[in-house]
């Protein structure tokens, strides 16, 4: 077995060998490049959470503007009921208002268009009244060759026109 | 030489040589050869100096490579979080360094590059080597558990809930077992390391032996160690990453003693 065998002659060189190379090992590698891999590590860590927290407060953040513009929305939708409900009772309200003014308006021409209609009528009586008392005279002239006075034949058209 | 007797000898993977005439470089008086076994350290520290270097591109998307890299700290920080506690976590580079050197040298030794001609050296499977790794282990938690508890660390040998009565025997079998840790990590290691490839190594010299001695032997004997070896090939790279994973996690084990107590 070299292993016992060669002991005596080779324990030295083993240890010493040993000792350099594991010395490196754990010098340059273990204490120089590991710490450097495992920061990499601890920083894709760090990293991942900061954007899964960020991810998370953006959600929420997200959830509350939707949740407030839902309600804005709301509101908004009511503030226009009632603007259109207000709109609706003045148009009514001007409408009657008008269609008030409107009718006024048609009853005093109504009733100025009657006056109008009895004064003419009073003064086509007065003319017929005038005619119908010449014609009168006239046709007494003509029939009976006597002259009558226009009064008198005014007050016989009168008494016969007014029963 | 076995090879030259037309068997193999299944210990001979395990010889440590000199390479590049180096027999002689001393310090202090040691001898501090560099050999196959510290060629294949070397190996191991490039291989993982290349996997983590690849991994170092910290982009915020990670690539394949980086992900593989990413995911082995984040085992050996996992382990440590599930083990240690919060306080595990400045043994990451540590025990990292710990389990990734343990698993690319088992990893490397199982390689079949003798296809090409060269032979892979499992330096796990040198206790010399194994021992250095849980002696450096071990000193960390002695360090560690003085220094955060002081002389209070001596509780340890005192479990909870221990009867009065026992008080004599229970802190001597706990010391016992304290000590014991180096070894049982030294050589768990090194015998799993050892005994796997010593296995594989029997069983092909089975199959050599075999095909030379007739077909009837060679499918009688040869195939099935054949299918044998494969079987177990696969199980080696099992025991190759729960050996280091073994290491790694005792090792943790004993660094919460350390730092927590019980």
């Amino acid at each position: 077995m070299p292993q016992i065998s060669q002991l005596s002659e080779t324990y030295a060189s083993q240890i010493f060998w040993a000792l350099i190379f594991f010395g490196f090992v754990f010098f340059v590698i273990g204490r120089g490049m590991v710490p450097k891999v495992m920061a990499t590590v601890a920083s894709r860590d760090k990293q991942i959470a900061d954007d899964l927290a960020a991810a998370e407060a953006a959600r929420r953040a997200a959830d509350e503007a939707d949740a407030k513009w839902k309600g804005e929305a709301a509101d908004q939708r009511a503030n226009a009921q009632a603007v259109i409900a207000a709109a609706k009772a003045d148009a009514a309200k001007a409408a009657e208002a008008r269609l008030a003014a409107a009718g006024a308006t048609i009853d005093a021409r109504l009733a100025e268009a009657d006056a109008r209609i009895a004064t003419a009528r009073q003064g086509a009586l007065a003319e017929i009244e005038t005619v119908a008392s010449e014609a009168a005279g006239d046709i007494v002239a003509r029939l009976a060759g006597i002259s009558v006075d226009a009064g008198a034949a005014r007050a016989a058209v009168k008494e016969v026109l007014h029963g | 030489m076995a090879a030259e007797q037309g068997s193999v000898d299944p210990m001979h993977q395990f010889k440590i040589e000199p390479l590049f005439g180096t027999d002689h470089l001393s310090l202090f008086g040691h001898n501090i050869a560099f050999t196959n076994s510290s060629l294949w350290m070397l190996i191991t520290t490039v291989a993982i100096t290349v996997f983590v270097a690849g991994g170092m591109k910290r982009q915020l998307v990670p690539g394949r490579w980086q992900m593989a890299v990413e995911s082995m700290t984040g085992f050996i920080d996992n382990l440590l979080a599930a083990n240690v506690g919060p306080a595990g976590k400045k043994y990451v580079p540590y025990i990292f360094s710990l389990f990734m050197f343990i698993l690319f040298a088992n990893l490397l030794g199982l390689l079949p590059l003798a296809l090409v001609g060269v032979h892979p050296f499992t330096f796990t499977s040198h206790f010399s080597v194994t021992g250095v790794l849980a002696i450096l282990s071990f000193a960390i938690v002695l360090i560690v558990g003085f220094a955060r508890h002081g002389l209070h660390f001596f509780s340890l040998f005192v479990p909870h809930g221990t009867p009065v009565w026992l008080l004599w025997l229970i802190p001597f079998i706990e010391l016992i077992s304290f000590l014991v840790r180096p070894f049982s990590l030294a050589l768990r290691l090194f015998v799993a390391m050892m005994a796997g490839h010593v296995l594989l190594e029997v069983l092909s010299s089975f199959v050599i032996t075999s095909a030379n001695s007739g077909v009837l032997w060679g499918s009688v004997v040869g195939i099935p160690s054949f299918l044998l070896m494969i079987a177990i090939c696969a199980l080696e790279f099992l025991v190759a990453g729960i050996q280091a994973y073994v290491f790694a996690l005792l090792t943790s084990l004993y660094l919460n003693d350390a730092e927590n107590l019980h």
